[in-house]
């Protein structure tokens, strides 16, 4: 008999899509996160409203580890459909919570320890029929888990008191499914020894429970963005939405609106606006993703050439094509750093946890006025749509950085110096030209904007050193870009010659499967990208390791493409660690690959795929 | 010059002058161009408050040659409507004026113009209609005619995509239509355009002299000229202007417009209402069924609010706001953070 674990529990909870089981899954999540255990979730569903399989995975873990962990130890199947698979999910040792109308014949599995719930019966008893009975079966589930593995009832309604706080009736009716869920496991006696729950007293004191959305749409609120234009699209959506949930509240005066949001027709439209307004002076974003993105290429050509300041926040899903709109990619970066055709290259911030989805997107608009470019903010499904356990949001006091933005004042200045106003002339030697906006009263303030060939007083130009002289002004702008923007974290120990490079959702994971490494004997140094173009930082990392890690998700290596294409003589170091399977990465996966390539053959693989189900991290 | 006309913001008629025009001699795109420059002179309308946008093609190089003293923006190809609803709610105060021609408007711009008209954004949206594409050298537009012919021989056998009655349709509050040529209604009808707040289509019929003014086109000088069908003399007169000048009951009508100007309809035969958006359609269907170009103010609802209203957007201009009130207090953040912890 196995001693529990002690706050140390992966869960999966399979249900049916559109059954009302992300409020049960909520449920549970938030009652783990107010015990005060250090604990995370990700959604893993289909692109569907209804009848389509859903996992929900919540991990608690002591060690305050947030990734996925691919080592199941409970499996709730409440999904028919695929319940004979799901039973396999589990490791050896593990327990199986099954809705008691799925036929035992179907879960044909060994070594691991069953409790059925008969969710028909216990809800037949205590919800009338209606449509709202599919949806609180799911709560006998809540309140099964709650016995089984001590997860408080006081916090749980807690929980349904913060959730429903305006509805006593949906509170109590609900509270009466999860309490007919937890007395059918007291009454029939069972008990596991897997793991136990125990509340920590201020564990998570202080702390917030959010997705990357909302603290991408709260940052651009600070960041004082006026302007968004936006088409629907998964995994997006949920980032413009939260801004119009936001803004009325936050962004009012005398009643009117400070800002404006438009649900355009289309991506092409919704990027077109997002340069008319940039161009007129607002601070102008949109959100999208994956075929989002290949709409709007043209008119991410026309804010770069024209250099109009706009803001693109980019939340990856899987590709090519549909792809899997409700998975989670990093593969579209290739498509961020060239968007559209001639030769471009775009800035991306690139946040890695909630805090920096906040602070990114406040600034992204500074980056994008400071260069008079579009800036991507890159981040990705796992980070954008799952809940995530953060300190709170925090805004650092800083002037928004509007650029080289002349006012008329500043243009009579200049008249008076004798100084003439050149749109794109690079007065300065950085590349960075002066900007006027529309509406400045000033009679030189005027000038004409184009997506085809200019010189530098913005005129009409076909002539061949014009248009070089305008490619090579830009490219040395982004050069200028290259000082500016976030450097990455480095974690970096004398002597260690192994080095470990990621981005944005990648940190969780690889996070943990440094330490993990290191208890084995394998000790790395770290660095956590933040932006491209790449610095100089990160090729000095590249320089002091022997071999360097870079964990991507995407198959082609996209990233170290671009790291190769940089500093070519240091490419070879680059070993690349791809996970692209559209789930969120697990810690197994960054060892596992890892190791492969220490051991330097394939031995490793083969037995790890022959303990993958028993394998403990 | 000494001496020269000057409108009561004291500028001349060349100073709402541009560069000079890069088109064919003799295109009715020049001709509209003119007419711009009247109706921006003789509305006394600084050009430091308009801005100018475009799409892609020969008409949408056009607002380089006029109004050289105010903001431009020549976009992508299709995208004007799109880039002009940004640029209105960004900086609402300014008056915007889009020029287009009937490939960017009505064939790779179609939805975004739709669109745009959907949600009366304020501007004053000039289709310079040839029915054919100039600047890729003559290949037929969603404009051209059925049965038109192509200069190489090749006849077009699609209907045409009417812009009058896609404005109507799609909720344009101000839908004109007009000819390069006739200066004497395409000015009044530009100055009314500005002077409304909404989307105000005005579909200008332009001859192409280059690949469109042959034997068998529909819109050749000569096939044009023979079929315009005005429904009405139109004159503008401004706020300022004592209406009972001209105003002769019984043949004329007045259409007051958001700023207090005025436009004066002079009945030619049967009378009209542009307000009806039934009668609108019938006109516009008799006309075309005559193979006819239908001319004048065909609609207008001077009731609808334009975008801008409806977003509820506050006085200072979006692009104007400072840090002060685009970024919200701290002690916001603490309360949104309060609720992340439940």
């Amino acid at each position: 008999m196995e001693t529990p674990a002690i706050n140390d529990l992966s869960i999966s909870i399979a249900t049916e899509n559109g059954t009302g089981s992300a409020s049960a899954n909520n449920i549970i999540f938030k009652a783990i996160f107010k015990m005060g255990i250090p604990c995370s979730s990700k959604n893993l569903f289909p692109s569907n409203i209804q009848g389509l399989p859903t996992w929900y995975q919540i991990r608690a873990s002591a060690e305050g580890y947030m990734a996925r962990k691919d080592v199941i130890d409970v499996m709730v199947a409440f999904n028919p459909a695929t319940a004979a698979k799901d039973v396999h999910r589990v490791r050896d040792g593990g327990l199986i919570l099954y809705d008691e109308p799925i036929p035992v014949a179907n879960l044909k599995r060994d070594g691991v320890q069953y409790v059925g719930v008969p969710a028909d019966q216990l809800i037949q008893k205590i919800v009338p029929a209606s449509p709202l009975r599919i949806k609180q079966r799911n709560m006998i589930y809540v309140g099964a888990l709650a016995c089984l593995f001590g997860i408080d009832m006081e916090t749980i309604k807690a929980v349904l008191q913060d959730t429903f706080g305006k509805k006593p009736a949906v509170i109590e009716s609900n509270l009466i499914c999860i309490e007919a869920g937890f007395n059918h496991v007291k009454e029939n006696g069972v008990s596991q020894n897997i793991a136990r729950l125990v509340a920590i007293p201020n564990g998570n004191k202080g702390k917030i429970i959010t997705e990357g959305n909302t603290a991408c749409a709260l940052g651009a609120i600070y960041g004082g963005a006026s302007f968004v234009s936006w088409y629907p699209i998964t995994p997006s959506s949920s980032l413009a939405e939260a801004i119009e949930y936001y803004m009325p509240r936050l962004r009012k005066k005398d009643g009117k609106a400070t800002y404006a949001i438009v649900q355009a027709e289309d991506e092409i439209a919704a990027a077109s606006m997002l340069a008319g307004a940039g161009w007129a002076g607002a601070r102008a974003m949109t959100s999208t993703s994956g075929p989002g993105l290949s709409l709007m290429n043209e008119s991410i050509g026309l804010a770069y050439f024209a250099e109009v300041p706009c803001v693109f926040f980019f939340i990856q899903r899987g590709g090519p094509s549909t792809g899997l709109p409700t998975r989670t990619q990093q593969a579209d970066i290739q498509l961020m750093y060239y968007a559209s055709h001639g030769d471009t290259r775009h800035i991306i911030l690139i946040p890695h946890d909630m805090k920096s989805c906040f602070d990114l997107a406040r600034r992204s608009f500074d980056f994008a006025e400071r260069f008079q470019t579009p800036v991507f903010v890159m981040t990705d499904l796992d980070l954008g749509m799952n809940l995530w356990s953060s300190e709170p949001l925090k805004l650092e006091k800083a002037p928004f950085d509007r650029g080289k933005l002349l006012t008329a004042e500043q243009l009579e200045q200049w008249e008076k110096q004798g100084k003439r106003f050149r749109r794109y002339f690079d007065y300065d030697g950085d590349a960075v030209p002066y900007r006027t906006i529309p509406g400045n009263p000033h009679r030189k303030a005027a000038y004409f904007t184009r997506g085809s060939g200019h010189d530098s007083d913005a005129r009409y130009s076909e002539d061949e050193k014009d248009y070089q002289e305008t490619l090579d002004r830009l490219r040395k702008k982004f050069e200028t870009a290259r000082k500016y923007v976030p450097k990455p974290i480095i974690e970096m120990q004398d002597g260690v010659k192994t080095g470990v490079i990621c981005f944005g959702s990648s940190y969780e994971p690889v996070r943990e499967a440094r330490d993990r490494l290191k208890a084995s004997g394998l000790k790395t140094n770290h660095l956590l990208l933040r932006a491209l173009p790449l610095t100089e930082e990160s090729r000095e990392f590249l320089s002091a390791h022997d071999v360097v890690y870079l964990v991507e998700q995407n198959r082609d290596g996209q990233m170290a493409s671009i790291f190769k294409d940089e500093w070519p003589e240091l490419g070879a170091k680059i070993v690349s660690i791809l996970i692209y399977d559209g789930l969120p990465v697990t810690t197994l996966e960054v060892v596992r690959q890892i190791r492969q390539h220490q051991n330097g053959d394939m031995k490793e693989v083969a037995e790890w795929q022959e303990k993958r189900r028993t394998a403990s991290i | 010059m000494a001496g020269e006309k000057t409108n009561r913001i004291n500028l001349r008629e060349k100073d709402y002058e541009g560069a000079p025009s890069t088109m064919c001699r003799g295109c009715g795109h020049d001709a509209i161009s003119a007419s711009v420059i009247r109706a921006f002179f003789e509305s006394s309308i600084d050009p430091r408050k308009v801005v100018k946008l475009s799409g892609i093609g020969c008409s949408s190089k056009t607002p380089a040659y006029f109004l050289s003293q105010s903001f431009g923006f020549n976009a992508v190809h299709g995208r004007m409507s799109a880039v002009a609803t940004g640029a209105n709610l960004a900086n609402h105060s300014l008056i915007p004026i889009g020029v287009s021609g009937d490939g960017d408007t009505a064939a790779i711009g179609l939805g975004n113009f739709c669109h745009m008209m959907r949600r009366n954004v304020n501007i004053t949206y000039i289709v310079e209609n040839n029915g054919v594409y100039g600047l890729t050298k003559g290949q037929f537009s969603a404009t051209a005619d059925k049965g038109s012919v192509m200069k190489g021989g090749k006849v077009n056998d699609i209907p045409a995509l009417d812009i009058c009655e896609l404005a109507i349709i799609l909720g344009a509050t101000y839908v004109a239509r007009s000819f390069s040529g006739d200066r004497k209604q395409l000015a009044p009808l530009i100055q009314g355009a500005l002077a409304h707040k909404g989307s105000a289509i005005l579909d200008v019929i332009s001859p192409c002299v280059t690949f469109n003014n042959h034997e068998g086109s529909t819109k050749s000088m000569k096939y044009v000229k023979e079929h315009l069908d005005p429904i009405h003399d139109v004159d503008f007169i401004p706020p300022y202007e004592n209406i009972e000048v001209d105003y002769k009951e019984g043949t004329d009508q007045q259409v007051e417009l958001h700023d207090g100007s005025r436009i004066l309809l002079h009945k030619l035969g049967k009378s009209y209402d542009p307000t009806s958006r039934m009668q609108a359609m019938q006109a516009i269907h008799a006309a075309v069924a005559e193979g006819k170009f239908l001319t004048g103010l065909i609609y207008y609802d001077p009731n609808r609010p334009d975008f801008a209203e409806e977003m509820n957007l506050c006085e200072t201009p979006l692009a104007e706001l400072g840090q002060d009130i685009l970024q919200p207090p701290a002690e916001m953040l603490d309360q949104i953070n309060a609720e992340l912890m439940k």
